[in-house]
C-alpha cells in the first residue's frame, strides 16, 4: 500500500496579494476585494429580490447575526462565553418599549436611548461576575435571563407574563430593512477593525489568553472587561429594542433561550477565528430555521444538533473550511 | 412542622436530582448539562413502557433505568469524548444534545396533562399530624438509600474506587493502570441512571412535562456550583440549604420565587466563593 499525505500550497494569486503586487493588477485587486465585496453586495440585494414574507426574515436575521456577532466578539476575542445573550435583548427591548409606551417618546430616540442604557444597566449587572472566567462565566450568565423571567413573571413587573403591547411599529419597507442591513454591516466591520487595529483590541486578546500579563502591565483587567461587555451589549440592546418595534411589542419571549443559544450556534457552525464566522453561521441558520418554523420546536432540533455536530466534529467551521479552500489547493503526495 | 418535613422532602429530592450531575461532573469532568433531558427521557420511557406494551411497572423502570445509562456512556463514549478538558466546548455539546432530545420530545408531543406515571403506592400518612403521601416518603427512603449506595460503591467496589481515583487525581491514577476514559464511560452512565431514577421517582407526584428537564438541569447546576463542583459532600449539604431555602421562600413569600431562589444562589455562591462551599479547586484556577 502507498501511503499518501494531503499537502497544502497556497495558491499563487494568494501568494502576490499578500505583498506590494496586490495592486499590480485587476485580477489580484479582485482577488483580496471580491468575497468581502461579495458579502456586502449580497446582503444590500436581499431586500431587493425577495418576496414579502421574506423580507421580514431578513429583519430577523439581521437581529440574529448582531447577537452574533456580539456573542462572537466577547468569547473569541475576549474570552467571556456569554450564554446569556437574552438578557441583552430582553433589557433593550423592555427599556426601549418602556420609553415608547409610558413616556411616549417616539422610536427614533427610544432605540439609540435602549441601546446606550441597557449596555449600561447589562454591564452594571454583570460586572460582579467579571472577576469569573471559563465554565463559570458561562453558568452565571447563562443564568441571568432565566432568573430576570422568573423575577417578572413574579412581580408582574412591566406587564408581567402579558407583556406591553401597541408600541410603534417599524414598517417592513426598504427604509427600515436597508437601515437594519447596513447597521449590522457597520457593526461587524467595526468590530472587527475594533479586534484587529485598535489598541484596545491587543488588550482584548490579552484579557482571553494571558490575564496575567494585563495586571503585569499595570491594566485595570475588571474594567477592560466591562468595557469589551459594554460594547457587546450595546449591539446586543440594539438588537433588541429593533426587535421589540419590529414586533410592536415587548414581552417575557425577547428573554428566550433562543437569543442565548442560536446566536452561539451561529458562532459554532461559522467559526470562532474571526468576526466573519458568526455572521456567515446566522445567514446560513437562521433563514433555515425559519423555514421550519411550520415544524414548531423541531426547528431547535436542527440547530441543536448542527450545533453539537460543528463543536465535536468540525470544529473549524465553515468559514475557516472556505477560507482554505479559497487560498490554498491541496493535493495527495507521496510519502 | 410542615416547614421541616417538606423542607427536608424538597431537599432529598434535589439530591436526587443532583447527584447523578455531581458525579459525573466530580469524576470526569465533564459537566454533563443533558442531564435534564435523561430525566425527562426516562420518565417518558416509563411512560411508553407502562401505557403501550402493557409492562408491570417495576419492570418499566428498570428497563427505562438501564437505557438511560446505556445512553449516558454512549453520549460520553462516541460523542463528548472527543471534546474532553475543553470546558466550553464540553458544554456547548452536552447542552446541544440535551436541547435536541428535549425538544424532539416535546415535537413528538409530550404536552399536556396525559403524561402521568402512577405513585408506587397511593394514599398518605401522617407524620407529625403533617399529611405526607407515600410517594414522597419513598423518595426520602430512596434518596438515603441512593447516597448509602454511593458511598458504599466507592469506597468498597473496585470500580467504585477506581472512579474515586480519577477524580481525585487522573495523572496518578492512570499511572496504576485505571483507564480513565473507561471510568468516566461508567460515572457518565451511572449519573444518566441516576437522573432517571429521580424522573422515575419524582413524576408520579405530577406530570411529566419537557419543561421539567430544563428546571432539573438548573437545579443540578445550582446544587453542584454551590456544594463545589466535583464535591459530592458539598452537593448534599447545598441541597439541604437550597430545599430548605426554596421551601421557607414559599411559605413566607410567594410560590412564584422559589425557583429564583435556585438561580439567586448559583449568582450569590459564584461571585462570593467560585469554588463553593467545598470545592476542591483552587481559587487560583477560576479567578486569577
Amino acid at each position: 500500500m502507498q501511503d499518501k499525505r494531503k499537502e497544502r500550497i497556497d495558491r499563487g494569486v494568494k501568494v502576490r496579494s499578500d505583498t506590494i503586487y496586490a495592486i499590480s493588477s485587476m485580477k489580484e485587486i479582485m482577488y483580496l476585494i471580491g468575497p468581502r465585496m461579495g458579502l456586502v453586495l449580497f446582503l444590500l440585494a436581499l431586500p431587493l429580490v425577495l418576496p414579502i414574507y421574506w423580507q421580514k426574515v431578513v429583519s430577523i436575521t439581521a437581529v440574529y447575526a448582531l447577537l452574533a456577532v456580539s456573542f462572537g466578539f466577547l468569547s473569541s476575542y475576549v474570552g467571556l462565553v456569554n450564554l446569556g445573550g437574552a438578557l441583552f435583548v430582553g433589557v433593550g427591548g423592555y427599556i426601549s418599549g418602556l420609553l415608547n409606551s409610558a413616556y411616549g417618546l417616539p422610536l427614533y430616540i427610544s432605540i439609540p436611548a435602549a441601546t446606550l442604557l441597557g449596555a449600561l444597566f447589562c454591564t452594571l449587572v454583570l460586572l460582579p461576575c467579571l472577576p469569573l472566567r471559563g465554565i463559570y462565566f458561562a453558568i452565571v450568565s447563562f443564568v441571568y435571563p432565566l432568573a430576570a423571567v422568573r423575577i417578572i413573571s413574579a412581580t408582574g413587573a412591566f406587564g408581567g407574563t402579558d407583556g406591553i403591547a401597541g408600541l410603534d411599529m417599524i414598517g417592513s419597507g426598504y427604509g427600515s430593512q436597508y437601515f437594519i442591513i447596513v447597521t449590522l454591516l457597520l457593526v461587524t466591520f467595526g468590530v472587527s477593525r475594533l479586534v484587529s487595529a485598535e489598541d484596545i483590541g491587543l488588550i482584548f486578546r490579552g484579557v482571553k489568553d494571558n490575564e496575567q500579563a494585563i495586571k503585569a502591565s499595570g491594566l485595570n483587567l475588571t474594567m477592560y472587561k466591562a468595557v469589551a461587555v459594554f460594547i457587546g451589549a450595546l449591539i446586543g440592546s440594539f438588537a433588541g429594542a429593533w426587535l421589540a418595534h419590529l414586533y410592536g411589542w415587548v414581552g417575557m419571549s425577547l428573554m428566550a433561550t433562543d437569543f442565548s443559544i442560536l446566536p452561539l450556534a451561529a458562532t459554532v457552525v461559522g467559526g470562532t477565528s474571526t468576526i466573519y464566522g458568526p455572521l456567515v453561521g446566522t445567514l446560513l441558520l437562521v433563514p433555515i430555521s425559519e423555514a421550519l418554523r411550520d415544524f414548531g420546536t423541531l426547528r431547535i432540533v436542527f440547530y441543536s444538533v448542527a450545533m453539537v455536530f460543528f463543536v465535536v466534529f468540525w470544529t473549524e467551521g465553515l468559514l475557516i473550511y472556505i477560507k482554505r479552500k479559497y487560498e490554498q489547493f491541496e493535493r495527495w503526495v507521496r510519502v | 412542622m410542615d416547614l421541616i418535613i417538606y423542607g427536608l422532602i424538597n431537599s432529598v429530592s434535589l439530591v436526587l436530582s443532583s447527584i447523578g450531575f455531581a458525579l459525573a461532573y466530580g469524576v470526569s469532568r465533564v459537566p454533563n448539562f443533558a442531564h435534564g433531558s435523561l430525566y425527562v427521557l426516562t420518565g417518558y420511557m416509563t411512560w411508553l413502557f407502562l401505557n403501550q406494551y402493557k409492562m408491570p411497572y417495576i419492570f418499566a423502570i428498570l428497563l427505562s433505568l438501564a437505557i438511560a445509562g446505556l445512553v449516558g456512556s454512549i453520549l460520553y463514549r462516541y460523542i463528548l469524548i472527543r471534546v474532553r478538558g475543553m470546558p466550553i466546548s464540553e458544554i456547548i455539546a452536552s447542552f446541544g444534545i440535551g436541547m435536541a432530545i428535549l425538544e424532539m420530545l416535546r415535537w413528538a408531543g409530550l404536552r399536556g396533562g396525559t403524561y402521568m406515571l402512577p405513585p408506587f403506592i397511593r394514599g398518605s400518612i401522617d407524620v407529625a399530624a403533617v399529611p405526607v403521601d407515600y410517594q414522597r416518603i419513598i423518595i426520602l427512603i430512596a434518596g438515603a438509600a441512593v447516597v448509602g449506595f454511593l458511598w458504599v460503591f466507592t469506597h468498597y467496589t473496585k470500580t467504585g474506587l477506581s472512579l474515586r481515583g480519577i477524580a481525585q487525581n487522573e495523572r496518578a491514577a492512570l499511572t496504576l493502570g485505571i483507564d480513565s476514559d473507561k471510568a468516566a464511560t461508567v460515572a457518565l452512565g451511572f449519573g444518566s441512571a441516576l437522573a432517571g431514577l429521580a424522573g422515575v421517582l419524582m413524576f408520579p407526584l405530577g406530570n411529566i412535562t419537557v419543561q421539567s428537564g430544563y428546571e432539573v438541569l438548573i437545579f443540578a447546576i445550582a446544587v453542584s456550583v454551590c456544594g463545589g463542583l466535583g464535591s459530592w459532600g458539598g452537593a448534599i449539604l447545598a441541597s439541604f440549604l437550597i430545599g430548605f431555602a426554596q421551601i421557607i421562600t414559599v411559605t413566607y413569600i410567594a410560590s412564584h420565587y422559589h425557583f429564583v431562589v435556585a438561580l439567586l444562589t448559583i449568582v450569590i455562591i459564584l461571585i462570593l466563593k467560585p469554588s463553593g462551599l467545598f470545592g476542591r479547586q483552587k481559587e487560583l484556577e477560576e479567578r486569577v
